[in-house]
C-alpha cells in the first residue's frame, strides 16, 4: 500500500465556500475532484498538499446543458457523464470518440472534465477536445467570474490560467452549423496514456468548402491547435489530398519527445496518419450534420 | 464469452451421470473469495501488531558511506530502526539464495540495484512506518552501473560482487547441454541453416497481492510463528532454521490465501527476514507489506535471456540440429528459484516438440546492476524461454524454405512410437502424440480459410498474420535424486485421515496461490475413495499441519503433490480391505472393490461403504492382526520422471498498417494435460495463462535506463493486459496420459504462458512478411512494430 504524506481535509459546501476555504489555507492548499490525478501522486508523495478542499459536494458544477449556440457543461461533470449525453454524441461527436478512450470505466465514472482540464497534463485527453472545440472557461475567484478561451488557458504543462485562489466552474462549447469532429489515441493498451492523439473539429460553408478547422494534438509537446495546419484547409473543399496536407504541416508542426512510449519519428508519423484520419472523420460527420 | 470445444475423448471427465471424481465441478474455494472472506496476508492481525517498512536505495550502483537513523528514531511513534550493521551484529546482514549465491538482506557495503533494501523501520502503523523513512539521512558515493549485459564482461566494467573473495569480473557461470561436435558436424552438412538473436526481455509476474509477511516470534518459547506469502512454506522454514539459528520445531510458516505466485512467491525476500528481525528487536508482532513499486522493482523477475538461435535443415524441410548460446542476465545477486544442477533451469529442453539429430546449447549467467530473479512468470524453470526460441526458429525457417509453419512443424515431431524420447540434451519425454493437436487446433482455427483470407487482405494492403506454436512443457520435478533446491529433494507428502463417519481430510505439502488445490486434490480422493469431493477437507500451507515438501511451482502441484494423493488414498482403500474383510468375515482376497464399497466376490449384497468401514476402524470390534485403529495414511511421493504436457496453439491478429497497432483477433489454444481432473480449473488456468502471453508479447518490460533507474516501477508503466486486449479464448485438448503418474496427469500451470508469447509474436511477424520482417523482439508496442516495418531493429524497450 502506497501512502501520502500526512494532509488535512476539508469539504466545501458551496462554490463560495470552496473560495473560501482555498483562501482560508492558502497555496498549500488543493483542490481534489476525481482524484485520479491527485491521489497516486500524493501516494508516491510527489504531490504533497497541507491542505486537500474536496468540492465533490458541489452539485451545482455537475450539469450538461444545452442554451442556445453553446453547450455549457459543469467543472464536475464526470467522463461517464459526458459520454453517455446525447447531446453531447449528437454536438461534439469528438468529445464521446475520446471519452471512450479515456482510462477505464472505473476512472471515467470519478474523473471530471474540470480536473482533466486543471491537471493539464501534456498527454491530457480533453484539453485537445477543447482546444479543438475553441471552447471557453469559466473561473470563479474571489474577485468574481471570468471567461478564458481555452488558447488562453493552458500555460504550460500542467498550468493553467486558474489561479490558487479560484476555481473552474463551467465550460462552454460553441455550438456551429455544419460542423462535425472527432478523436483518435494511439496507446499500447487501453487506459494507457496517449502515444499521440490528434483531435479535429470544422465547419463547412453551405457550399461544402471548408469555413473553420481546428486541429490539436495530444502528447506532442504542442499547446493550443495547429494553426499552420488549419490555415491550408480554410476555403477548399474536403478532400484526400488536403487532409495529407494538413497532416503533414501538422507533423512538422509538433515538438514528441523520444520516450519508451516510441521514438520521435514514429510520433510525427502518427500525428500525420493521426490528423488525416480525423480530419476525414470530422469532415464527413459535417457534411452529415443538419444546422445545429 | 469463451468457446470450449469439446472434441476430444477424455473418459475422466464431462461424464454428468458421474456422481463422483474427476470433473466439471465449482471451487470449494470460491464462495470464500467471491463473498470477500479470503484471509489473506494483509488481513492478519495478531494484538499488539507493529508495521515494517523498507528503505530503499534511489541508485543503482553505490557505496554505502553512512546511514544516520537519529531523527527516525525520535519519531514518536517509531519503535526499532534496523540498519546492515545491526544485521552484522546477528550475522544475518547476507542470506543464502536459492541458487548457491548470497544477498544482501540490508546493503552493508555496497547498494547493487536500485530499490535495494537499505535500512528497515518498525512503528505502531504503516503511516508513521512510511513517514520515518524520510527521516533516515542516507550518504551514497555513486558508481558506475553495469545495466547491458553485453557490457558486463568488458574489461572495464565495475565488479559488481566484490563482496565475494577473488572476484575479477561479473560473470556468474557457464554452462552447456548436448554435443557441440556432433552438432557442428550436422551443421556443416546441412542444406540450409538459419540463425537469428532471439531476446527475451525481462518481464515481472506483478501477483495482484504483492509480497509480505506477519512475524510473530515469542520471546518465552522462542517459537516463531510466521505468515508470509510463500509458494513454499516448508522449504522457508527449513532454510530459516539453517540461516537464522531458530531450531526447526520451533518455527511455523504458515501461506494463507495467496492472491497469485507464479513463480514471484518462491524465494526469501529481504522483507520477511526483516519482519522476523523486527519481531525479534521488539518482541511484538510485525507486519510488513510492500507496496506495487516496491515488488516491481525488487522482487524476483522473469527472463532477459538474450539468445543466438541456430537451427539447421534439410532443403525438404527436415530439421536436424538446433543450437544456442545464451547471455542471461541475473541481476546482482544469483537469487534464481531452480534445482541446484540447473543453473538455465531446463532451458536444455529447447530441442521442443521435433525429433533432432543433435543439439548443443550454452548459456552464460552475468551480474547487472539490477534486481534479482529470473526464474518465475509461470515459466516452468525456462521452460518459457527454450520453448520462446526453438519456435521463434522453427518460423523463420518456414520463412526460408517458403514452407506453411504448421506443415514444417507436422513434418518434424517426435512421432508418438518414439516415445519414451530421449532428446539430445539428457530428457526422457514420458509421453506425447502430437499431431492430432496440430490437427485439431488447424481444424478449430479454420487454418486453410485463414490462410485464404490473409491473401486477400494482402492483395488490398491489409496486414493480417497467422501464427502458430506448438510446446512441449516439462513440468512436475523430482525425481528427487535428479532435482533438489538447496540439497531438499523435490518430493512431496500427503496424509489422510477418514473420519468415522466417512468424512475425510487430506493435508498436502503443497498449497494454492490461486489454482484450486482444494477442489483438484478433493476430486482425487474422491475418485480413489468414491465418497463425495464435499467430504473430503484438503489442509495446505501450514507447516504445523501440512507434511513436509518443496512446494507450488513448476506447475508441479498435480504432478508430484497429486500423485501423493491418489497414491496415500489408494493405500487407505487397502487398509479398508482388510477392515472390511473382518467385518464381513470374509477374506480380503475375495473381496472386490466398487466406487466407495468393498464387497464380496459373486455377493454384491454383502459389502461394506467407506463409512462404515472407518466407523468400524473406530469402533469396538476386533482388527485384524497389524491393522491400527483408524483409517489413515501417508506417503512421501518421489515422481519417477518429469511430465510432458504440450500443446498446439494458433494466433490471429490484425495490424494497423498506420499505426502499428496490434490487435490480437482470435487465439486457438488445444492443450494436452494428459489425464484431466477439473476442466473448468484447466480453462481457467488457461485463460490466465494466454492473458499473461499477450501481456509479455504486446506491452510488457521491466525496462532500466542507463543509469539503472527502473523505468517500470508502477502500472502506469508495466502493462497488464485488460479484457479488452484480449480476445474470446478458444479452447480444445486432447488426452494422452502421463505413463507414469498415478492417475495419468500432467500439470497445465504453465503451458499456457510458455506457449502463448511465440504464437503471438509468430503471427505479429507474418502479418509484417510485406515489409520483408523475419523477426521482431517482445514486446510488439504500435512503435515497435512501427520501426519493424521500417526495417528498424531496436533494442527492447
Amino acid at each position: 500500500m502506497q501512502i501520502p504524506a500526512a494532509f488535512d481535509y476539508e469539504r466545501a459546501s458551496d462554490v463560495a465556500n470552496a473560495l473560501a476555504l482555498l483562501e482560508r489555507h492558502g497555496p498549500e492548499s488543493r483542490v481534489i475532484a476525481g482524484g485520479h490525478s491527485l491521489l497516486p501522486m500524493m501516494k508516491l508523495r510527489l504531490a504533497r498538499p497541507d491542505w486537500l478542499i474536496d468540492i465533490n459536494g458541489l452539485t451545482e458544477l455537475d450539469f450538461i446543458l444545452r442554451e442556445g449556440d453553446q453547450l455549457r457543461v459543469g467543472a464536475l461533470t464526470r467522463h461517464t457523464a459526458l459520454l453517455e449525453s446525447a447531446d453531447v454524441a449528437g454536438l461534439f461527436p469528438i468529445i464521446r470518440d475520446a471519452e471512450r478512450v479515456i482510462a477505464d470505466p472505473v476512472v471515467r465514472n470519478r474523473g471530471t472534465i474540470g480536473g482533466s482540464l486543471c491537471q493539464a497534463d501534456p498527454a491530457e485527453d480533453l484539453s485537445t477536445v477543447c482546444d479543438v472545440l475553441r471552447a471557453l472557461t469559466v473561473i470563479r475567484g474571489p474577485a468574481g467570474q471570468r471567461t478564458v478561451p481555452m488558447a488562453d488557458f493552458h500555460q504550460g504543462p500542467y498550468e493553467t490560467a486558474v489561479a490558487q485562489n479560484e476555481l473552474l466552474c463551467e465550460i462552454r462549447f460553441p455550438i456551429r452549423p455544419r460542423s462535425g469532429s472527432a478523436y483518435e489515441k494511439v496507446e499500447r493498451r487501453v487506459g494507457d496514456w496517449a502515444v499521440v492523439a490528434a483531435g479535429a473539429a470544422v465547419a463547412l460553408s453551405a457550399d461544402g468548402t471548408v469555413d473553420d478547422a481546428a486541429i490539436g494534438l495530444t502528447a506532442v509537446g504542442l499547446d493550443g491547435t495547429v494553426p499552420e495546419a488549419e490555415a491550408v484547409l480554410q476555403g477548399r473543399q474536403p478532400h484526400e489530398d488536403l487532409f495529407a496536407e494538413a497532416g503533414r504541416i501538422a507533423a512538422a508542426a509538433c515538438d514528441p519527445v523520444a520516450d519508451r512510449r516510441g521514438p520521435v519519428d514514429y510520433k510525427r508519423h502518427l500525428v500525420e496518419e493521426l490528423t488525416r484520419r480525423v480530419l476525414r472523420r470530422a469532415c464527413a460527420r459535417a457534411a452529415g450534420a443538419g444546422q445545429g | 464469452m469463451t468457446t470450449v470445444q469439446e472434441h476430444a475423448p477424455n473418459p475422466a471427465a464431462g461424464d454428468p451421470g458421474r456422481p463422483i471424481g474427476y470433473g466439471r465441478i465449482q471451487r470449494k474455494e470460491d464462495p470464500r473469495f467471491v463473498r470477500g472472506k479470503g484471509n489473506y496476508l494483509d488481513d492478519i492481525v495478531l494484538p499488539g501488531m507493529l508495521h515494517g517498512a523498507v528503505l530503499r536505495a534511489p541508485v543503482a550502483h553505490a557505496r554505502l558511506v553512512s546511514i544516520d537513523t537519529t531523527e527516525a528514531l525520535a519519531h514518536p511513534r517509531v519503535l526499532a530502526v534496523i540498519t546492515g550493521k545491526d544485521l552484522q551484529a546477528l550475522n544475518l546482514a547476507w542470506a543464502p539464495t536459492l541458487s548457491a549465491d548470497v544477498q544482501a538482506v540490508l546493503v552493508t557495503d555496497k547498494v547493487r540495484f536500485q530499490g535495494q533494501e537499505v535500512a528497515f523501520v518498525v512503528a505502531e502503523d504503516r503511516y508513521a512506518a512510511r513517514d520515518a523513512l524520510e527521516l533516515i539521512d542516507v550518504e551514497y558515493d555513486v558508481l558506475p552501473p553495469v545495466i547491458d549485459a553485453r557490457r558486463a564482461l568488458d574489461p572495464d566494467a565495475p565488479v559488481i560482487r566484490d563482496d565475494i573473495e577473488g572476484r575479477t569480473d561479473n560473470r556468474i557461470f557457464d554452462w552447456e547441454m548436448g554435443d557441440a561436435a556432433e552438432t557442428e558436424a550436422v551443421f556443416a552438412a546441412a542444406d540450409v541453416v538459419v540463425s537469428q538473436e532471439v531476446v527475451y526481455p525481462r518481464v515481472h509476474p506483478a501477483p495482484m497481492e504483492t509480497c509480505g509477511a506477519v512475524a510473530d516470534f515469542d520471546p518465552v518459547d522462542g517459537r516463531l510463528t510466521l505468515y508470509e506469502t510463500t509458494q513454499a512454506p516448508h522449504a522457508h522454514r527449513t532454510l530459516y532454521a539453517m540461516v537464522a539459528g531458530i531450531p526447526e520445531h520451533k518455527i511455523r510458516v504458515v501461506s494463507p490465501d495467496i492472491g497469485g505466485g507464479f513463480g514471484n512467491k518462491v524465494g526469501i525476500y529481504p522483507g520477511y527476514v526483516l519482519a522476523v528481525v523486527g519481531s525479534i528487536v521488539t518482541g511484538r508482532p510485525v507486519k510488513w507489506v510492500e507496496d506495487r513499486s516496491e515488488n516491481l522493482m525488487s522482487t524476483s523477475f522473469a527472463r532477459d535471456y538474450i539468445m543466438q538461435g541456430e537451427i539447421a535443415a534439410t532443403k525438404e524441410g527436415k530439421i536436424l540440429a538446433v543450437r544456442t548460446s545464451v547471455l542471461a542476465d541475473h541481476g546482482a545477486f544469483n537469487a534464481t528459484a531452480q534445482p541446484t544442477k540447473n543453473p538455465a533451469g531446463f532451458f536444455s529442453i529447447f530441442t521442443g516438440s521435433y525429433d533432432l539429430k543433435a543439439a548443443y546449447c550454452k548459456v552464460r549467467g552475468v551480474y547487472t546492476n539490477k534486481a534479482p530473479g529470473g526464474v518465475a512468470y509461470a515459466c516452468s524453470f525456462r521452460v518459457t524461454e527454450a520453448v520462446y526460441l526453438v519456435e521463434r526458429m522453427v518460423d523463420i525457417l518456414a520463412r526460408k524454405l517458403e514452407m506453411d509453419p504448421a506443415e514444417l512443424r507436422l513434418k518434424n515431431f517426435i512421432r508418438p512410437e518414439q516415445f519414451p524420447y530421449a532428446n539430445k540434451t539428457g530428457w526422457v519425454y514420458d509421453s506425447g502424440n502430437y499431431e492430432p493437436a496440430m490437427r485439431l487446433s488447424m481444424q478449430m482455427a479454420g487454418y486453410d480459410e485463414l490462410r485464404r483470407e490473409q491473401l486477400e487482405k494482402r492483395e488490398r494492403g491489409e496486414l493480417m498474420g497467422i501464427g502458430v506454436a506448438f510446446f512441449t512443457e516439462t513440468v512436475g520435478a523430482g525425481p528427487r535424486k535428479h532435482f533438489d533446491i538447496v540439497g531438499l529433494g523435490m518430493a512431496d507428502g500427503a496424509e489422510l485421515r477418514v473420519h468415522p463417519t466417512g468424512k475425510a481430510v487430506v493435508r498436502i505439502s503443497v498449497q494454492s496461490q490461486g489454482q484450486g488445490h482444494e477442489t483438484t486434490f478433493a476430486q482425487i480422493v474422491a475418485e480413489e475413495l468414491g465418497i463425495p469431493p464435499e467430504s473430503i477437507d484438503v489442509v495446505h500451507g501450514d507447516t504445523d499441519q501440512t507434511p513436509f515438501g518443496l512446494g507450488t511451482y513448476g506447475s508441479r502441484s498435480t504432478p508430484v503433490s497429486g500423485g501423493a494423493v491418489a497414491l496415500v488414498a489408494r493405500k487407505v482403500r487397502e487398509k479398508a480391505k482388510f477392515i472390511a474383510a473382518a467385518m464381513l468375515e470374509a477374506r480380503p482376497e475375495d473381496l472386490e472393490w466398487e466406487k466407495g464399497r468393498w464387497f464380496v466376490k459373486g455377493d454384491p449384497g454383502a459389502g461394506k461403504t467407506i463409512a462404515e468401514i472407518a466407523l468400524g476402524a473406530h469402533g469396538t470390534m476386533a482388527l485384524p492382526e497389524g491393522i491400527d485403529g483408524n483409517l489413515d495414511a501417508e506417503v512421501t511421493y518421489d515422481p519417477p520422471n518429469l511430465t510432458f504436457p504440450f500443446g498446439a496453439y494458433i494466433c490471429v491478429v490484425d495490424v494497423d498498417a498506420g499505426t502499428g497497432a496490434v490487435k490480437v483477433r482470435r487465439f486457438i489454444a488445444v492443450d494436452d494435460c494428459g489425464t484431466r481432473i477439473n476442466p473448468m480449473i484447466i480453462e481457467g488456468q488457461v485463460h490466465g495463462g494466454l492473458t499473461d502471453g499477450v501481456g509479455m508479447a504486446l506491452m510488457q518490460i521491466i525496462a532500466f535506463d542507463e543509469d539503472g533507474n527502473c523505468l517500470s516501477g508502477s502500472f502506469m508503466d508495466y502493462l497488464i493486459p485488460t479484457a479488452m486486449e484480449v480476445p474470446d479464448w478458444e479452447t480444445g485438448y486432447t488426452v494422452t496420459p502421463s505413463p507414469h503418474h498415478p492417475i495419468g496427469a500432467k500439470g497445465i500451470g504453465e503451458s499456457a504462458t510458455v506457449g502463448s508469447p511465440p504464437a503471438i509474436v509468430n503471427a505479429i511477424v507474418d502479418a509484417l512478411a510485406p515489409y520483408g520482417v523475419t523477426h521482431m523482439d517482445m514486446p510488439c508496442t504500435p512503435a515497435r512494430v512501427w520501426e519493424a516495418m521500417q526495417g528498424r531493429h531496436g533494442p527492447p524497450v
